[in-house]
């Protein structure tokens, strides 16, 4: 294999592949027998209220930003863990400064209450 | 080289011969062995997959003091073949107002995101898939696929309780991939890479990163248990608070892709960490007979799949918002803290000497979980006393 | 036809038909769905071009990380997920002719670097040893290290500029 990716792409493919053949064997060998009250949607077993659509809480966002802002910075991370072998002490330093910059980040956020899942 | 010292290569090479022999190019040959050795894989972790369900059930009734299954063959070995036969015979109820698209594809997103993790696990020093020099990477990035999939069955189902469901476990999985991704910059700080393999080589002879870093090893775990959205975490997939989350809606084999993709999830995870932090393949005579690695590989996942059920089936059940503030107040945090000291203390006693180098990670961190622990108790404790403060005395 | 090239003019087809789709597509979520695609398209792209490194910090970054937000933001702020209005903009015609001059424009640059007809050429000290390397530029004091730091600032400031935001709402 000149390069591995070749090889990761057609993995993919195959790995794509895999799992629709029980889906296509069940839907071959399956009763279908539709059904409008079996076709209803799940609430408890009472009748759906409402739209499809709740008041989602501002919170779910936050996380997400915050997840954000950390996942960026540990992909910068990366290439420092890489080469911190063939650095010298002061490049260590760098990475330090860099984490710690982050974390008094983390820490404003905890203290304005934004981690909060109120 | 014989076929026990180096079996795929032996059998590439008789591949190659054969294809080119009946007159195919040279490059076509190529993609026709790397296909049959991708299938050969992927169906090997299916197998696994089938065998994981009946040890699951066994494993939970022996926790909870029952017997499990054991009327279908011997100790109930064949019970998953009838499961998987119910399953696919089952009438397939597709909710009305559903998005089939996508409503179809999440569940084989799901599980093809697990698939493909197998392709860089090293299985022995010959035996893997690619030699990738990102591979840890790759596994973030598939575990991001596999999120993704949460968020599209929850929406595809039309259902109130599934979207609700699925944001919470997507809010829960992406919180906690950054101790996860923290916890994986450890062993590469130690290996010096990113691939899977040269991890696995650089703990030759016993030096496992487990014993240079315990705590790195704990955090990982913790954090992979979260990833899956397993016990405790499982608070958006629990069948008595929201009726089985984002599951709602799916019936039949698309629900086995779903169930079969959490257990070998779990089971691969198990693998990485016996890869990351166990030594992988490595054991007695590994290095020359390939087939006994994937054997110590394979024990050595199913210890670590085994912790993983161990704590699911002791442990109950963590709320959303205190999950949420383990991970972000606690988890990431100490994994930054042990990403600081191990940098710091690799690249001060890297070239020490072997010895002072694995008893100063060993003993920083020792030290870091020590102090960790010690301000959790100071915090309790502060806690604590001003709930048991005495109040002042009520008027008569 | 080189297997580069047949992989690059298939997800480049990707790449096109979903961004297309992104933008016509009335559903908001669905639209989202067609974007992920489109960046898996680009992550494709990255690995044929040996960046392994890019290609799986797209998926982890863009996929995993903003596809996402994107997701929450649309299924937090509309109450209706179809967008209602006209599909097409009134002035489409002068936005087309701007796209193609564009397109030209572009075109007629890169027909004349001899490049062009080229397939990518071999990375000096190979593909692998190039992380090390981006560590090393990351960290040195005569490469990028201020710039290292300084997008540690700009993370900072986009973490207190969220907060800010959404304190003000709640």
């Amino acid at each position: 294999m000149q390069s591995p990716w070749l090889y990761i792409g057609l993995f993919l493919l195959v790995g794509i592949i895999i799992p629709i053949i029980p889906i296509a064997f069940s839907a071959l060998v399956a009763p279908k027998k539709p059904n409008p009250i079996k076709q209803s949607t799940y609430e408890c077993g009472i009748e759906t209220v409402g739209d499809s659509w709740v008041q989602f809480k501002a919170q779910y966002y936050v996380f997400a930003l915050i997840f954000l802002i950390f996942d960026v910075e540990t992909v910068f991370l990366f290439p420092w863990a890489l080469a911190i072998n063939a650095l010298p002490f002061f490049a260590v330093a760098e990475g330090v400064l860099f984490i710690l910059i982050l974390i008094a980040g983390l820490s404003f956020a905890w203290r304005k209450g934004m981690i909060e899942w109120v | 080289m014989s076929f026990w010292t180096d079996p795929i290569k032996v059998v590439y090479d008789g591949l190659m011969l054969l294809l080119t022999g009946w007159g195919l190019s040279g490059a076509a040959a190529n993609v026709i062995s790397s296909l049959l050795g991708i299938l050969l894989l992927i169906t090997g972790a299916m197998v696994l997959d089938i065998m994981l369900v009946w040890v699951e059930r066994k494993v939970v009734a022996r926790f909870q003091g029952r017997l499990g299954p054991n009327r279908v063959g011997p100790y109930g070995l064949f019970q998953p073949f009838p499961d998987i036969i119910k399953l696919i015979i089952k009438e397939d109820i597709t909710p009305d107002g559903a998005d089939k698209v996508v409503y179809n594809m999440a569940p084989i997103i799901s599980l093809g995101s697990v698939i493909f993790l197998w392709a860089v696990v090293p299985l022995a020093s010959t035996i893997y898939g690619v030699d990738l020099n990102v591979a840890l990477l790759y596994l973030v990035a598939a575990g991001a696929l596999g999120t993704l999939s949460i968020i599209m069955a929850g929406w595809s189902s039309n259902n109130k309780y599934a979207l609700l469901g699925a944001f919470r476990q997507v809010a829960a999985m992406i919180s906690f991939e950054i101790p996860m991704v923290v916890a994986l910059l450890i062993p590469t700080i130690l290996a010096g890479s990113l691939s899977l393999k040269v991890i696995t080589e650089a703990q030759a002879g016993g030096r496992w990163f487990f014993w240079l870093s315990p705590l790195g090893a704990v955090l990982f775990l913790i954090s992979a248990i979260a990833e899956l959205g397993r016990s405790p975490f499982d608070l958006n997939e629990g069948e008595s608070e929201i009726v089985s989350g984002y599951h709602i809606e799916y019936t039949g084999m698309k629900f086995g892709l779903f169930y079969a993709g959490e257990l070998l999830h779990a089971f691969t995870f198990g693998g990485f960490l016996s890869v990351l932090f166990f030594g992988g393949w490595h054991g007695p005579w590994a290095s020359q007979y390939p087939l006994l690695g994937v054997f110590y590989f394979v024990a050595k996942a199913m210890f670590g799949y085994w912790l993983i059920m161990w704590v699911k089936y002791t442990v109950p059940r963590i709320r959303i918002d205190h999950m949420l503030a383990f991970n972000w107040k606690f988890l990431t945090p100490v994994a930054f803290a042990l990403l600081v000291v191990t940098a710091v203390v690799h690249s001060l006693l890297k070239n020490a000497g072997f010895w002072p180098y694995c008893f100063g990670l060993f003993f920083s961190n020792v030290l870091l979980g020590w102090i960790t622990l010690e301000i959790l108790r100071a915090s309790t404790r502060r806690q604590r006393l001003a709930v048991e403060a005495p109040q002042p005395a009520a008027q008569h | 036809m080189d297997a580069s090239q047949v992989i690059f003019i298939l997800s480049a087809a990707l790449i096109i038909a979903s961004a297309v789709m992104v933008v016509s597509t009335r559903n908001l979520i669905q639209a989202a769905l067609w974007l992920i695609a489109t960046l898996f398209g680009v992550a494709i792209l990255y690995a044929v071009l040996d960046a392994g490194f890019l290609a799986v910090v797209q998926v982890v970054v863009y996929i995993g990380a903003i596809a996402i937000m994107f997701i929450f933001a649309v299924m937090l702020t509309s109450k209706d997920m179809r967008d209602k209005g006209p599909q097409v903009n009134a002035s489409w015609p002068g936005a087309a002719l701007l796209g193609l001059l564009t397109f030209g424009g572009i075109f007629v640059i890169l027909s004349k670097w001899d490049g062009l007809g080229k397939l990518p050429g071999e990375i000096p000290g190979g593909a692998d040893a190039l992380l090390a390397k981006l560590g090393v530029a990351l960290t040195s004091p005569e490469l990028f290290v201020l710039p290292f730091e300084v997008a540690s600032i700009l993370l900072l400031a986009a973490l207190i500029g969220s907060v800010y935001v959404a304190m003000n709402k709640k």
